[in-house]
């Protein structure tokens, strides 16, 4: 197989000691951030962006890959030991999983967790490869309408689909698409929103952006409810299961994959769909095998949504990679992280960086690996850091937060722009938008109006030009669909809120909302 | 006679607090008074381990109400623990104040604080500290 040979390749460049010394340095660091609970993995891969900032390309990447999966593996622990899901795809996780640590089962829970998104990661890495190189062939060829066509999608999906109220959603978006415009028009070079201040016009930042917005808000956040009654976390020994916790557990694995990639990989982004089938799944299969342990703390119920979070985590490298295009928060991130070495994303990144998308695929799976290897030990240590005191906690955070904004363009005005940001940080949470459609519309947003432009000057400034191919059309009504269907599907189904609130779940957003 | 005599622990379900809580209760029956347990948390670390959960805190009443004394149990959470036991102690007007010592090396101390030294500066009773049996 020739993408095999070039994932080989990737290997090869990933492969040295100085290269394995980054990936577990981002392991660790990622899972350091992870755990804390109010910080998923977009914010630990935002956050530690300037971390890599010093590196070559190919070491950055592995380390990044590292940070990411350690803070998605950050985010399970605390969901298992303290029933905080820091984010809407662990909610499914810290359902059976709290339940199982409860029952003294916390080290299989954890195992069951780790080893389940070891194996949808590798799996869910491995189908990227096969599938991310054959989409681009393809996606080369779409023209500038389809790809609007496209961005309007992903945006739509995002917003309207995923959070809970599409109003906050779309305040939300287009907060994110304002702040995109800030700076030179990049065809007539007039500039916009920037209150003649030259430093404006350079536009902002996509890192300063992330960073005030998630780290920045939520240390703010987190200051003005600085004192809550401290929970107890369950003791925890080192992970392990036995026979019969694996027998119970591949299937769930495996059908959890199964669930996640698609929906990762294709623009419909997002694990809190996938995750919240996953268990239904495990649910009814269980009770037709007749040893349904729901609601006692059943192994199925964190394996699978742990595995399809995963899956569809590397799902979204799909669209990431072969498309340019971002669906999570996360995958936004890393977006501007490629961009911050001068990467085009779109179409012709794996043509024209191949050494740079393998070595990152490479980079995935070896830190999957990595995890695995070092953080099942570790989860006892992990456990630890709730305990510090929040203050000292979130001063280093800050410290990261300052030091990465600064670092993107050595200017003291973007920490002036860090402070802005993060009190529109703070007051999104207070009045309950969701972060995500902001930072991919401050992402996509510059993207999308250079499609928007190159479509309308093939048409000669017909609008009629957006819909001039069939696959714009196609997606137009897909559009059509992802807006209607929700409305219908609300009206049939309860949503996996609403389920987890009737199962008396207490998550982290709620607290966010409040 | 005059008023039945107060007496405040700091208590925190751990073997410095059960010292303090057994001292305390000693010292009452001695003197025939009652006894004030303050449980307090600085509550800005998402776990603290000397802030009693619910069941905790059923087996301390559990173990008092055999005691057959007159038993007060607060919780609080504020800035300072040293703080807010004092501020029971006032409220009270505590005749005594009992606390669990914890060895702490001097590094540890600056690093950390310390509730024992906030307590005995600050109290405007006797404070006893006590120290758990090793």
């Amino acid at each position: 197989m020739d993408n095999l040979s070039l994932l080989m390749d990737g290997f090869g460049s990933v492969l040295t000691p100085q290269n394995l010394l980054f990936a577990c340095i981002g392991v660790l660091l990622g899972t350091f951030v992870g755990v804390l609970p109010g910080i998923g993995p977009a914010m630990a891969v935002a956050l530690l962006l300037p971390v890599t900032y010093g590196l070559d390309p190919i070491g950055a990447f592995i380390m990044f890959a590292g940070i990411y999966y350690g803070g998605m593996y950050g985010g399970s622990t605390t969901s298992i030991l303290l029933n905080t899901p820091g984010e809407s795809a662990s909610v499914m996780t810290a359902l059976e999983g709290n339940l199982m640590a409860r029952a003294g089962r916390a080290s299989q829970a954890l195992a069951t967790a780790a080893i389940g998104s070891f194996i949808a990661g590798t799996i869910g890495t491995l189908l990227v490869v096969f599938f991310a190189p054959a989409l681009a062939s393809v996606a080369v060829e779409i023209g500038a309408p389809s790809y609007f066509a496209l961005m309007v999608l992903a945006m739509i999906m995002v917003t309207s689909v995923l959070g809970g109220s599409p109003l906050r959603g779309f305040i939300a978006l287009f907060l994110g698409l304002t702040i995109g415009l800030v700076g030179l028009d990049l065809n007539t070079g007039q500039p916009r929103l920037s209150f003649d201040q030259p430093l404006l016009a350079d536009r902002i930042d996509v890192v300063v952006v992330a960073v005030g917005i998630f780290a920045l808000g939520e240390a703010l956040w987190v200051a003005a409810h600085l004192r809550r009654s401290p929970l107890h976390v369950i003791p925890v020994g080192r992970p392990w299961m036995d026979r019969t916790d694996l027998r119970r557990s591949w299937g769930p694995w495996l059908r959890g994959t199964a669930y996640g990639f698609p929906f990762g990989a294709l623009p419909a982004g997002g694990a809190e769909i996938p995750t919240f089938l996953s268990y239904l799944t495990e649910k009814r299969i269980a009770k037709r095998k007749g040893v349904d342990e729901f609601g006692k703390g059943a192994i199925e119920g964190v394996a699978g949504p742990e595995a399809a979070n995963n899956a569809s985590a590397a799902g979204t490298f799909v669209p990431l990679l072969a498309l340019g295009l971002p669906v999570t928060a996360t995958s936004a991130v890393m977006l501007a992280a490629l961009q911050g070495y001068g990467i085009e994303p779109g179409p012709g990144l794996m043509t024209d960086q191949p050494e740079l998308v393998w070595a990152l695929l490479a980079s995935l799976l070896i830190g999957n690996a990595l995890l695995l290897v070092l953080n099942l030990p570790l989860a006892p240590v992990w456990a630890k850091l709730l305990r510090i005191p929040r203050p000292q906690l979130y001063a280093g955070i800050l410290f990261f937060a300052a030091l990465g904004a600064y670092a993107a363009n050595l200017q003291a005005f973007d920490l002036f722009l860090l402070v802005l940001l993060g009190l529109l940080g703070l007051a999104m949470r207070r009045f309950g938008l969701p972060v995500l459609p902001l930072v991919l519309g401050v992402i996509l947003g510059p993207l999308m109006e250079f499609r928007l432009r190159e479509a309308m000057a093939i048409s000669g400034g017909e609008v009629s030009g957006l819909w001039s191919e069939p696959l714009a059309v196609v997606i137009y009504v897909v559009v059509a669909i992802a807006v209607v269907a929700p409305l219908v599907l609300r009206r049939v189904r309860p949503a996996p809120a609403a389920v987890a609130e009737e199962l008396d779940i207490h998550t982290h957003d709620e607290e966010k909302v409040r | 006679m005059s008023k039945q005599v107060t007496i405040v622990v700091g208590w925190s379900p751990d073997r410095y607090g059960e010292a303090a809580l057994a001292r305390a209760v000693e010292e009452a029956r001695l003197r025939s008074g009652r006894v004030v347990v303050v449980n307090a948390t600085r509550g800005d670390a998402l776990v603290d381990d000397r802030y009693a959960d619910e069941e905790q805190l059923a087996r301390l009443t559990a173990g008092l109400a055999e005691s057959g004394l007159e038993v007060d149990v607060r919780r609080s959470m504020g800035a300072d623990v040293g703080d807010q036991v004092l501020e029971v102690a006032g409220d009270v007007s505590a005749d005594l104040v009992v606390i669990g010592l914890r060895r702490r090396t001097p590094v540890g101390k600056l690093l950390m604080g310390s509730v024992a030294q906030r307590i005995l500066l600050g109290a405007d009773c006797a404070v006893l500290a006590v120290k758990p049996p090793h």
